[in-house]
C-alpha cells in the first residue's frame, strides 16, 4: 500500500540510512502473547484477558501446546450483553475477579489485560484495576495493561506489562547506586549476569520483571538501567519518569554484542578496564569458539529477517559481524531509532531496513532475492519451506535463552539447524 | 451471567470456521476486516495441517491510529488489492469479532467496489457464536449464493435421472483443519464408487466456487460432518428436492446402515458390497484376545457426530461400557441428550475443559476417548486415552492412511482405542513381577508421556499411585492398618487409586475408623460389578 523511503539519521558519526516504511497487512502477533513467557517468568502473577473467543484462542494457539495444568492465564470472554452496557461489563468484571482469586489463592499480582476489544468499547480496566484493588488489597495487587493487537505488536505486549509494573516498584534509597537490568530473561540467564556482575564488583543488581510479585526491584535517581530487551520503549519512558537513568548499549546478543552490554555498565559504575578485561576475557574466548563450527555453515549465507520481535535488528547484526553472513532485508515491526541506535552503528551500512509490513509485498521481494535461508513467523514457515525456501521460525528466537556469552553459540546454532537439516534430507 | 472466564477453548471464534471453508476450498479468498494479532490463525493451517500454501486470507489489520481515520477505506483497498493478487474465482467478506465492533459494513464496502465476481458477505455474531457455527453459516452462505441461480422454480418436480446414468451425490462437510475429512473423503468416495454412485461435488474441501455452482446437478446428499455441512444440506435440499443422509459411517454398523441408506437414496443394490466389506474389526473383538475389553468403562467426549458415533462402537462393537458421554457443541445438544438417554447415563455439555476433568476424575473411567484436551486430561489421571475428535493436533494429520469412516475407519479405530488398553495390560504384568530386579513399583507406566506426567515415586517406601491419587478420600480420617496398606500394593497400581478411593469410601460409609485387609476385600465385594 503506502510504500515510502525515507533518509534518517540514527547517529552522528555514520550516513543517513534508508529504511522502508510499510503499512499494508501485518503478518505479526498481537501483545497478547507475551502472556505465554510473561506468567512463566513471574511465578506468582495471574494474567487475565478482558477480550473475545479470539483472543483466548489465540493465546492457546501460540503457546503451541494444550495446557499440562490449569495454566496462571485466563480470557473473560465479553458477551454480547457486555457489550451493549458497560455497567454490566464492570459488574461481570468483578464477579469473574472474585470467582478467580478465590480459586487461586496462590496468585499474589493479577493483571487485567486490554484487548482488541474491549479497547474499542472503551472498557476502562484502569478504573477496574483500582476498584477491585480496593477489595483485594493487599492480598493480590491489580494492575492493568494493554495487549490489544490495534496498538501493540508481539513483544510490545511485554513492554506495556513492564511499564504497568513500573508505576508500583518502591522508591530506592536515596544514595544507592544500582543496577536494573529491564526485559525478560531466562532464569539460567539471570544468574550467569547476575555472576558476571558481581566479578565486574557491580553488587546491586536487580531484575524487573521479577520472579516474584513479591520482592519487586526498587527504582530511583541513584538507578541506572541496561534494557535486556530492544522492545521495552514505555517502560524505559516510564523507569526514566521515575529518576532512573538508561544506559546506551547494543543487545546482549552475540559475543560483541554481550560484551558491549556488560560494559555500558561496567562503564557506569566506574569499573577500571583491566578487571572489565579480565573477567570477561575468558568467556569471550569461550563463546567465540563455540561460534567457529557455527561460522563454517552460515557464512557467506543470504538471510532474509521478516518483521517479528523487533529482535531482528540486534540478531542481524550478530549474524553479519560475527557469522559474516549476508543481509537481504531485515524486517522489524517498529524502529526505535533511540534504543536502538546503538545497533545501528554496528550494522552494515547498505542493509535494507524495512519498518512495519505489507507481507504480501515483502513475500514478493523474498521470492525474488531467494536467500538462503528466511526467518519469519509459524504461519508464513511451511508455505515457504514449501516454495523451496529454508527457514527459521523466528517464535524460537523469543522463547529460547539467547542473550549472553553462554547462549552465543545456541542462538548461532538455532539459524544453523535449518540450513543442516536441509542438507541432510535426500528424499 | 455473561462473561465467562475461559482457560481454554474447545472452539475459536466463528470467523476461524470461515477460514476452515474458505482454506479447504480452491479458487475463493477470505478478506476479513480484523486487526494484526488476528492473523494468529494462519498457523492453525500452515503449522498443525502442514499446510504448503497460506490460508486465501487478507486481514485489514487496522490499528489503532486508523480508528480515527476511514477504516473502511482500508478495508476497500485490502479487498481490491486482493482480488487483484489473487484473481479467485469469488471472495468471502467479513469481520473478525474486533472488526464487527467498528461496523464497516464489509458486505456494503466489498460491493461498493464492484468487482467481476461474486462477493459473499458472512456476518458472523462473534460474541454469540463458535467455530463451527461459523464454518456451518459459512458453507451455507456460498452454497446459497452460488448455488441459489440454478435453482428450479418452487413446486417444480426434480428431473428423472437419464437411464442408464450412473446416480450422483455430493458429498458435504469436509473442511480444512477436520478430524480425518482428508482421509475420510477418500474412504468414502472409494465406498460410494463400489457402489455404483459417482460423487458430483465434494465440498467445502477441495471444491471451487464454480463446483458450488453445479451442486443441484446430484441426486441426493452425503452429510459427512452435520457441524459443517447440516444447514447447507437442509437448504438444498428445500430448494433442489435433493434428500440427505442422516447416517454417519463411523463403525462397522453405521458403516451397513450408511450403505443402506445411500443404496435406498441412489436405487442401487448393495448386497455385494455388504456381504464384500473388507473389516477386521468384529472378528478382533471376538477373538479371545479381546476378552479382557469386556465392560471396560469408557468416558467418551468430543464434537457430537464423532462422540455420539464412538458410543454406538464402544458399546455395540467393542463390548465396553460406556460411563460418560458429552460434547462441547451446544448446536447439537439434542443428539447428545437422546444417545446419552440410550446408555442410561447423564449427558455432559460444557465448553469447560475443567468441568470435563472433574467428570472424568468423579466417574473412574479405564478409558477416555475424547479431544486433544482429553487427551492430557487423561495422562495427568494416568488413564488411558484415545482421540476421536477435533480440536485438532498436529498428530491428527498423521503421514499414513487413517480414516475414522467406512470400514477402514473401523480397521483404525480398533487399533487406535484396544492398544492403549493392551498397554495397560503390559503394565498389569509390570505390576506382576514388580518384586523382580528390573522392575521397580514407582517406574512411570510406559505408555505415559513422561514428561507431563508427575513422578509416581514419591517417597520411598510410600504407596506408589497414579496421579490420581489426587482425588483421594483425603478429608476422611479413616486410618489403613499397616497390613492392609501392605495389602493394597499387591493391586496393580493402574487400578490402585481406585481400590483405595472405594476402600476409603466404604469406611467412611460404614463407620470403619482402621482399614484392615478384611476391609479391603469386603470393599472389594460391595463394589464388584
Amino acid at each position: 500500500m503506502n510504500v515510502r523511503a525515507q533518509g534518517c539519521v540514527t547517529g552522528s558519526e555514520i550516513a543517513p540510512r534508508t529504511v522502508r516504511r510499510e503499512n499494508g497487512q501485518r503478518e505479526v502477533f498481537c501483545g497478547l502473547t507475551g502472556i505465554v513467557w510473561l506468567h512463566r517468568k513471574i511465578q506468582d502473577a495471574f494474567f487475565l484477558v478482558v477480550g473475545s473467543r479470539t483472543c483466548a484462542h489465540l493465546i492457546q494457539s501460540a503457546a503451541g501446546v494444550m495446557i499440562f495444568a490449569e495454566p496462571r492465564f485466563a480470557t473473560a470472554i465479553m458477551e454480547e450483553r457486555d457489550l451493549a452496557g458497560l455497567t454490566d461489563a464492570n459488574d461481570e468484571l468483578d464477579r469473574i475477579v472474585t470467582q478467580l482469586i478465590a480459586r487461586r489463592p496462590d496468585v499474589r499480582l493479577l493483571f487485567l489485560v486490554g484487548s482488541c476489544p474491549s479497547e474499542v468499547i472503551k472498557l476502562d480496566l484502569s478504573r477496574a484495576a483500582l476498584r477491585l484493588s480496593r477489595t483485594f488489597s493487599p492480598a493480590v495487587r491489580i494492575l492493568h495493561y494493554s495487549g490489544s493487537g490495534i496498538e501493540t505488536t508481539f513483544t510490545q505486549g511485554e513492554d506495556a506489562c513492564l511499564a504497568s509494573l513500573v508505576s508500583v516498584l518502591p522508591p530506592a534509597e536515596a544514595n544507592e547506586d544500582q543496577l536494573l537490568i529491564v526485559g525478560s530473561l531466562a532464569d539460567v540467564v539471570e544468574d550467569q549476569f547476575v555472576r558476571m556482575f558481581e566479578a565486574l564488583g557491580i553488587a546491586r543488581v536487580q531484575f524487573l520483571p521479577p520472579r516474584k510479585s513479591t520482592v519487586l526491584p526498587a527504582v530511583g535517581p541513584k538507578t541506572r538501567f541496561l534494557l535486556a530487551q530492544p522492545f521495552l520503549a514505555d517502560t524505559a519512558r516510564a523507569l526514566e519518569d521515575r529518576g532512573a537513568r538508561r544506559l546506551a548499549a547494543p543487545f546482549p546478543l552475540g559475543v560483541e554484542g554481550t560484551t558491549a552490554w556488560l560494559r555500558a555498565a561496567a562503564d557506569a559504575f566506574g569499573v577500571i578496564s583491566t578487571v572489565f578485561e579480565r573477567v570477561t576475557a575468558p568467556y569471550r574466548a569461550r563463546a567465540e569458539r563455540a561460534l567457529v563450527r557455527y561460522r563454517e555453515t552460515l557464512s557467506g549465507r543470504r538471510i532474509f529477517l521478516f518483521p517479528d520481535s523487533q529482535l531482528e535488528i540486534p540478531l542481524a547484526r550478530f549474524l553479519a559481524r560475527e557469522l559474516s553472513m549476508q543481509l537481504i532485508e531485515v524486517g522489524t515491526p517498529y524502529l526505535h531509532r533511540e534504543h536502538l541506535a546503538e545497533e545501528l552503528k554496528l550494522l552494515p551500512a547498505d542493509v535494507a531496513l524495512t519498518e512495519g509490513q505489507d507481507v504480501d509485498r515483502q513475500l514478493d521481494r523474498c521470492r525474488g532475492a531467494r536467500p538462503d535461508l528466511v526467518v519469519c513467523g509459524l504461519g508464513l514457515a511451511n508455505p515457504l519451506e514449501a516454495e523451496g525456501m529454508t527457514t527459521k521460525w523466528s517464535i524460537e528466537l523469543v522463547f529460547t535463552p539467547i542473550q549472553g556469552y553462554e547462549q552465543v553459540g545456541d542462538l548461532a546454532e538455532l539459524f544453523t539447524r535449518p540450513l543442516v537439516r536441509r542438507a541432510k534430507l535426500v528424499a | 451471567m455473561t462473561m465467562q472466564l475461559t482457560v481454554w477453548t474447545y472452539e475459536g471464534p466463528p470467523h476461524v470456521g470461515a477460514m476452515r471453508v474458505a482454506t479447504g476450498m480452491q479458487g475463493l479468498h477470505y478478506v476479513l476486516h480484523a486487526p494484526q494479532g488476528d492473523t494468529y490463525a494462519d498457523l492453525l493451517f500452515t503449522m498443525i495441517e502442514r499446510r504448503d500454501r497460506r490460508p486465501p486470507v487478507t486481514y485489514t489489520t487496522f490499528a489503532a491510529r486508523d480508528l480515527g481515520g476511514d477504516t473502511a477505506e482500508l478495508f476497500k483497498t485490502a479487498a481490491r488489492n486482493a482480488y487483484d493478487r489473487f484473481r479467485p474465482q469469488a471472495m468471502i467478506v467479513g469481520a473478525s469479532c474486533t472488526g464487527s465492533l467498528i461496523q464497516d459494513d464489509p458486505g456494503g464496502l466489498a460491493r461498493a467496489l464492484d468487482l467481476p465476481i461474486p462477493v459473499v458477505t458472512v456476518d458472523l455474531p462473534a460474541y454469540q457464536r463458535k467455530e463451527n457455527w461459523g464454518a456451518a453459516e459459512t458453507f451455507y452462505q456460498l452454497v446459497r449464493a452460488l448455488a441459489g441461480p440454478s435453482a428450479p422454480a418452487p413446486g417444480s418436480k426434480r428431473p428423472e435421472r437419464a437411464a442408464g446414468a450412473r446416480p450422483r451425490c455430493n458429498v458435504l462437510g469436509p473442511s480444512a483443519l477436520g478430524f480425518r475429512h482428508r482421509d475420510d473423503v477418500t474412504e468414502i468416495t472409494g465406498l460410494l464408487g463400489r457402489l455404483g454412485i459417482d460423487v458430483n461435488v465434494t465440498a467445502p474441501m477441495g471444491a471451487t466456487p464454480a463446483d458450488l455452482a453445479q451442486l443441484g446437478d446430484a441426486d441426493f446428499n452425503v452429510v459427512l460432518y452435520p457441524e459443517v455441512a447440516g444447514q447447507a444440506a437442509s437448504w438444498l435440499q428445500r430448494m433442489f428436492g435433493q434428500p440427505s443422509t442422516r447416517t454417519i459411517p463411523i463403525g462397522v454398523s453405521a458403516t451397513r446402515d450408511f450403505i443402506d441408506e445411500v443404496a435406498t437414496l441412489a436405487g442401487v443394490d448393495a448386497t455385494a458390497v455388504l456381504a464384500g466389506c473388507a473389516t477386521r474389526l468384529p472378528w478382533y473383538s471376538r477373538s479371545v484376545d479381546s476378552t479382557y475389553l469386556t465392560g471396560k468403562r469408557v468416558f467418551i467426549f468430543g464434537d457430537t457426530t464423532h462422540a455420539v458415533a464412538a458410543a454406538r462402537i464402544a458399546a455395540d462393537e467393542l463390548g465396553f461400557k460406556v460411563v460418560g458421554l458429552g460434547t462441547y457443541s451446544r448446536e447439537f445438544g439434542r443428539e447428545i441428550r437422546d444417545a446419552a438417554k440410550h446408555y442410561g447415563i447423564e449427558p455432559l455439555i460444557t465448553d469447560d475443559y475443567l468441568e470435563v476433568e472433574a467428570n472424568v476424575a468423579a466417574l473412574q473411567p479405564e478409558l477416555v476417548l475424547g479431544t486433544q484436551m482429553e487427551r492430557h486430561i487423561a495422562k495427568r489421571l494416568g488413564i488411558p486415552c484415545a482421540v476421536i475428535s477435533a480440536p485438532v493436533h498436529v498428530q491428527d494429520f498423521p503421514a499414513r492412511y487413517a480414516p475414522q469412516m467406512g470400514f477402514e475407519g473401523a480397521n483404525v479405530i480398533f487399533d487406535t482405542w484396544v492398544h492403549p488398553l493392551m498397554m495397560g495390560l503390559e503394565e498389569h504384568l509390570l505390576a506382576m513381577f514388580k518384586d523382580d530386579f528390573e522392575f521397580k513399583d514407582g517406574a512411570l507406566p510406559s505408555h505415559l508421556d513422561v514428561r507431563d506426567v508427575a513422578p509416581m515415586d514419591v517417597a520411598p517406601g510410600a504407596p506408589a499411585e497414579p496421579a490420581t491419587e489426587v482425588d483421594s478420600v483425603a478429608d476422611a480420617a479413616v486410618i489403613w492398618a499397616a497390613d492392609a496398606e501392605q495389602e493394597l500394593r499387591k493391586i496393580p497400581f493402574f487400578v490402585r487409586g481406585k481400590a483405595r478411593r472405594n476402600t476409603e469410601r466404604f469406611a467412611n460409609e460404614n463407620g470403619v475408623a482402621t482399614i484392615t485387609i478384611e476391609t479391603l476385600y469386603d470393599a472389594k465385594a460391595h463394589y464388584a460389578r
